[in-house]
């Protein structure tokens, strides 16, 4: 089992705002839109560096989805920043109609996202927008872990041609993804190889899955830990290669488990390959306000979580 | 030199294409492509510095955004009068396999259209954009967003308008069609758009009026409109309308919104419009 350490802690929001200005100074074409929440995204030092590539739309939303569709009509590749929810439940139509429908190179950027938003409660911790998202034709839905990973997955979806969906957030959490590893989009990462239960996890998750298999090693249980950063499309290959292997497995994610990365994964194995599988995510509830951690703890998505529910499905198994 | 007979006769041969169109199918929106009949013609054939091959960028071009996507019949017909594909496609309006979808879509790759619209108030903003990337790409030409009155009741474009005035767009024109009729009624009576011109003005508009009907005011007004653009304010014309223009037993009324004619009322109608290039 690959130990794996880090040695510092970062907000994955800053990701995207290393790897903004990174792919700023790569790519021409890119440029970005904010809805009032400039720090808040970490957009300031792409502003500071290109401000005639960046457009301040206030708080308009709807707005600033059109104007990014528009922008795209010669060639440019807009960034768009505000917070989880307001870049999808809010403009889901205008989403819908301008950029997916459209076929729009635009690149929604979404901070915020789920429980870890903490104490402002829940009218801003969005745990839908994955589902609504992936379920759009088009569109490509991504969770990069940490910071390294957020700000590679910024910098690579400006090569991809197509909507996209990029969502990261708000707390520290551990940096353990090497900063020189390149983004592919749509490819899971194997962290670990395991031989009795496969833990697919994303985001904020995928830390607390290699915690978990830490755990499931001191009782003998080897498990092997997927970073399925990509929710859409699903590296189906790399999942069920290894539940083959495996024979069961547990997703994780900090969203609901209707419409979530758990969702695709029981609809990948009940056309390919039925085996057990536990879903940890929120149940069909809202959050409330806490500390990032009181909540995850509150709501079960942590380390300790996937460890019963690895042990509950190996049960199911044997 | 417009030669305004020529901008006449799409006029009519546009009304003709709609009207056998919606017919066609017994469904779509005959009502409103009527009465901006003249203004569609106009701008395809003399506004507009455009070309039917077409590129989805557009750089170099105008660029022309129906957002009132409902006008579709409309604007598909100018499309094909004007070159952008065979004048025979729009027999396939709204059939299964179409490129011509119920309301302008990309996915069928249609040439002339740049996004999808349909759902309301959603234009404006996409117009913003483009024209932010003409600015960006140092390309002088001009962006024109066509929206419907009752469209206004979106609260998007007023989002939208705050942008362009707040951000000095100045190569965006937009028009509204101000037929005074949407799907459950007139305009003031569903939902009263109070005066529109002091509306827009209070936004930072430059605001122009025509009778969109006339074709001599259409040109001589979207000729003042593309003057006062680089002067650091977008420029909106409120343009009235006759929903239904062309057709005496249509004019005026919003229940020729959405439906299209019998066979008898087709005959009754086309019998009043001039077949001037060929039906299809």
């Amino acid at each position: 089992m690959k130990e794996y350490t880090y040695t510092e802690k970062k907000d994955t929001r800053s990701g995207f705002g290393a790897g903004l200005l990174e792919v700023g100074r790569r790519n021409p074409n890119v440029v970005a839109l904010c809805a009032d929440l400039i720090g808040s995204l970490k957009m300031n030092d792409f502003i500071k560096e290109f401000p005639e590539r960046f457009f301040q739309v206030g708080i308009a939303e709807a707005n600033m989805m059109g104007i990014a569709a528009g922008l795209t009509i010669g060639g440019k590749i807009p960034y768009t920043g505000t917070f989880a929810n307001f870049s999808t439940g809010r403009v889901y139509d205008q989403i819908r109609q301008s950029i997916a429908y459209s076929e729009k190179n635009v690149k929604i950027c979404a901070s915020h996202a789920g429980l870890t938003l903490g104490e402002d409660g829940a009218t801003h911790q969005i745990l839908e927008d994955v589902g609504m998202m992936k379920m759009l034709p088009n569109m490509t839905v991504i969770v990069p872990c940490d910071y390294n990973q957020t700000k590679a997955a910024t910098i690579a979806i400006a090569d991809y041609q197509g909507p996209v969906y990029l969502r990261f957030g708000r707390p520290a959490v551990p940096i353990f993804t090497p900063a020189d590893e390149p983004f592919v989009i749509g490819k899971a990462l194997t962290l670990n190889e395991g031989a009795d239960v496969s833990i697919l996890a994303c985001g904020h998750l995928v830390w607390e899955a290699l915690e978990a298999g830490k755990e499931l090693y001191k009782e003998g249980i080897s498990a092997e830990i997927i970073n399925v950063h990509t929710i859409k499309p699903l590296d189906k290959e790399t999942i069920l290669n290894s539940i083959r292997k495996t024979g069961c497995a547990v997703t994780a994610e900090e969203h609901q488990v209707n419409g979530g990365l758990g969702e695709s994964v029981a609809r990948l194995l009940a056309e390919n390959y039925p085996a057990p599988l536990e879903l940890i995510g929120v149940n069909d509830r809202f959050g409330e306000s806490g500390t990032p951690a009181q909540l995850m703890e509150k709501y079960g998505l942590n380390a300790a979580s996937i460890v019963k529910a690895a042990r509950k499905v190996l049960n199911r198994k044997s | 030199m417009t030669d305004l007979r020529k901008l006449e006769s799409v006029a009519s041969q546009l009304r003709r294409d709609v009207l056998r169109m919606v017919h066609a199918v017994k469904s779509g929106h005959p009502g409103a492509p009527l009465g901006c009949a003249e203004f569609l013609s106009a701008m395809y054939f003399s506004v507009l510095r455009h070309s039917p091959d077409f590129d989805m960028d557009g750089k170099g071009q105008d660029l022309f955004f129906l957002s009132n996507g409902h006008l579709s019949a409309g604007w598909y017909s100018v499309l094909a009068r004007s070159g952008y594909f065979e004048v025979a496609e729009l027999g396939t309006f709204r059939k299964i396999n179409s490129r011509l979808q119920g309301h302008p879509a990309t996915e069928e790759n249609l040439p002339g259209v740049r996004v999808a619209s349909g759902s309301l108030g959603q234009g404006l903003s996409v117009a913003n954009g483009a024209a932010l990337a003409k600015k960006l790409n140092h390309d002088p030409n001009l962006v024109y967003c066509l929206l419907g009155d009752g469209e206004l009741q979106e609260g998007q474009i007023w989002e939208a308008a705050m942008f362009a005035a707040g951000k000095n767009i100045d190569n965006l024109i937009a028009v509204v069609d101000y037929n005074g009729q949407q799907i459950d009624g007139p305009v003031d009576e569903v939902m009263p758009l109070g005066d529109l011109h002091a509306k827009w003005k209070s936004f930072g508009w430059q605001v122009l009026e025509m009778d969109g009907n006339v074709l001599e005011q259409v040109l001589e007004t979207m000729d003042q409109a593309k003057r006062l653009c680089g002067q650091g304010k977008p420029v909106v014309i409120l343009m009235k309308t006759i929903m239904g223009k062309g057709v005496d037993f249509m004019e005026g009324s919003h229940k020729w919104h959405g439906s299209p004619p019998n066979d008898e009322q087709l005959a009754k109608a086309l019998a009043q419009l001039e077949e001037t290039l060929g039906d299809y």
